[in-house]
């Protein structure tokens, strides 16, 4: 093992992924260190949130090896439930929980699974939500706000168990341009900061900013991956090449 | 492209086979340890020896078998021909419910008035009412006999609940579903038929399931106004004989029949759900 690889947050080596006959990720190697922010491009159905789910143990992978922070998690004996308090997830549709108020998302886990008190929980909370300009609707219940608050509302109940990795799966796909550009600004802002974060997005020119790698999925494969100016600029593969004309403006 | 699983997969899947054989194990010592200490604690309690004569008695539950068979098939006819009837009055209910043109008005509040009175009334109260009171009335063309009219009663009592429930289902459907079917052009009722009636019902299943297995349950109230169904068979048994055996028979009977219904409906709504929701997030 190289040194590298022995300080990787996290690690991924030949995974693979079927839905019965359908396979949708192989032979996917992925190194992730503290600090990182990778980028997964590639088109729908590539396998990007696939990925992103199975890191987060949400599936099983079929065969391969995922390391996180040190230890294999995608052994079966692995408490699952330990390496999600470890890991923040974020989900295209924000799967914010209707029922509750902004304030009580976000302080859900904190309290019930990390065993803070009610108001350390909520100081952390609106520091969260007053850094992310949501200060005003801590008390409001989540379908009163936008989607782009909402979905900001998302990423602070995610932040706000202090998790090591963070995975961030087409976070914008729902939302427009305007509301987009709040919610990418908030990221950019997390990533400044040194929050590693494994990310799925269409948004190439916030992938080409922020990213520290840029993989490119395609069939379920990682065609390429490397440093965002290599990929943007001079992709080796051929698909790589059609992929970007297709999304990037001329 | 071929694949074959690597070493580290293949020793994963007999970790997950051993943690699977293990908690099965664990499941049966479980099942095993908890019933057979109820079993244990029931037949070694004082009384059991009295409690099995009268109640549990092999020979009375043979000797009031068949009356209480012969009984049960009236319950059984009882409830086949009332849940369509309490389906069908329901969802007419539950849609009058719905309706917002103005000259339904009068059916809305016809609706309204429905439920709550009939849902208001204990059921037994109903059925007495009806079998002994309806016949007096002398309508023309209308049988007579208190099996039609207890039925009636319950059809009636049931309707008023299961309306309700229909009512939660279309309730709960989201109205930008409404919003994209009256957007295509359907009419209110060509969204109801086609869009909202379809999901509610889905929806409803296992709360629709719950209101049956007490209907049938509830068809032993007939036994109040003289008709001769399982549970009349079965007092009849214990007041002759006094043993209560036969009682616990009729329960055994309401029970066997209850419990297929309800997986069912597990099952249905499984099937359903499966479907629906097909490749994606479970």
């Amino acid at each position: 093992m190289t040194p590298a690889e022995a300080t990787a947050l996290l690690e991924a080596q030949g995974v693979r992924k079927s839905y019965g006959d359908r396979v949708v990720l192989q032979d996917v190697d992925l190194t992730v260190q503290t600090g990182d922010v990778v980028c997964l491009i590639g088109s729908s159905g590539s396998g990007k949130s696939t990925l992103l789910r199975c890191l987060n143990l949400l599936e099983d992978i079929d065969d391969g090896v995922i390391r996180f922070e040190g230890r294999e998690i995608s052994d079966p004996r692995v408490d699952k439930r330990d390496v999600r308090r470890r890991i923040g997830i974020v989900f295209q549709a924000y799967n914010l929980f209707p029922h509750l108020s902004v304030l009580d998302n976000i302080t859900l886990a904190p309290r019930k699974v990390h065993g803070l008190g009610r108001t350390e929980a909520e100081t952390r909370a609106r520091e969260l939500l007053d850094r992310f300009g949501l200060g005003e609707h801590a008390k409001s219940h989540p379908d009163r706000l936008s989607g782009g608050q909402q979905q900001r509302v998302a990423l602070v109940r995610a932040l706000a168990t202090r998790p090591s990795l963070l995975l961030l799966d087409e976070i914008t796909a729902a939302l427009d341009p305007e509301l987009t550009a709040g919610v990418l600004d908030a990221v950019r802002t997390l990533a400044a900061e040194g929050t590693t974060m494994v990310l799925a997005t269409h948004e190439m020119a916030f992938a080409r900013d922020v990213a520290t790698t840029v993989c490119f999925l395609e069939r379920g494969v990682i065609l390429e991956q490397g440093p965002p100016e290599q990929i943007f600029t001079d992709p080796r593969e051929q698909r790589t090449r059609e992929f970007l004309r297709r999304v990037l403006p001329a | 492209m071929s694949w074959e699983p690597s070493a580290r997969e293949l020793e994963r899947r007999s970790v997950r086979q051993s943690l699977r054989t293990r908690s099965m194990l664990v499941t049966t010592t479980a099942l095993v340890v908890f019933f057979g200490l109820l079993v244990l604690g029931v037949a070694s309690s004082p009384g059991w020896p009295t409690i099995h004569e009268t109640f549990f008695n092999g020979e009375d539950a043979k000797a009031s078998f068949p009356a209480i068979l012969e009984g049960f098939w009236l319950n059984v006819k009882m409830f086949l021909i009332a849940e369509p009837l309490i389906l069908v009055l329901a969802l007419v209910v539950a849609l009058a419910r719905q309706a917002r043109a103005s000259w339904l008005v009068p059916v809305r509040v016809v609706a309204v008035l429905y439920t709550d009175v009939f849902r208001g009334i204990p059921t037994i109260l109903l059925v007495v009412l009806f079998a002994f009171g309806m016949p007096v009335l002398g309508l023309q063309g209308i049988p007579q006999s208190p099996f039609f009219w207890a039925t009636v009663a319950l059809v009636l009592s049931y309707g008023a609940y299961v309306a309700e429930v229909f009512r939660a289902g279309i309730e709960s459907i989201h109205p930008s579903q409404v919003a994209s079917a009256e957007a295509l052009g359907l009419g209110r009722g060509q969204t109801m038929r086609h869009v909202v009636v379809p999901q509610a019902v889905r929806r409803v299943v296992p709360p629709l399931l719950n209101d049956f297995v007490s209907l049938q349950k509830d068809t032993a109230l007939v036994s109040s106004v003289a008709v001769f169904d399982a549970m009349f068979a079965a007092r009849d048994y214990a007041a002759y004989n006094f043993n209560y055996t036969s009682l616990v028979v009729v329960a055994g009977f309401f029970v066997v029949m209850t419990v297929p219904l309800a997986r069912l409906t597990d099952w249905l709504s499984r099937r359903y759900s499966d479907r629906e929701r097909a490749g994606q997030v479970r």
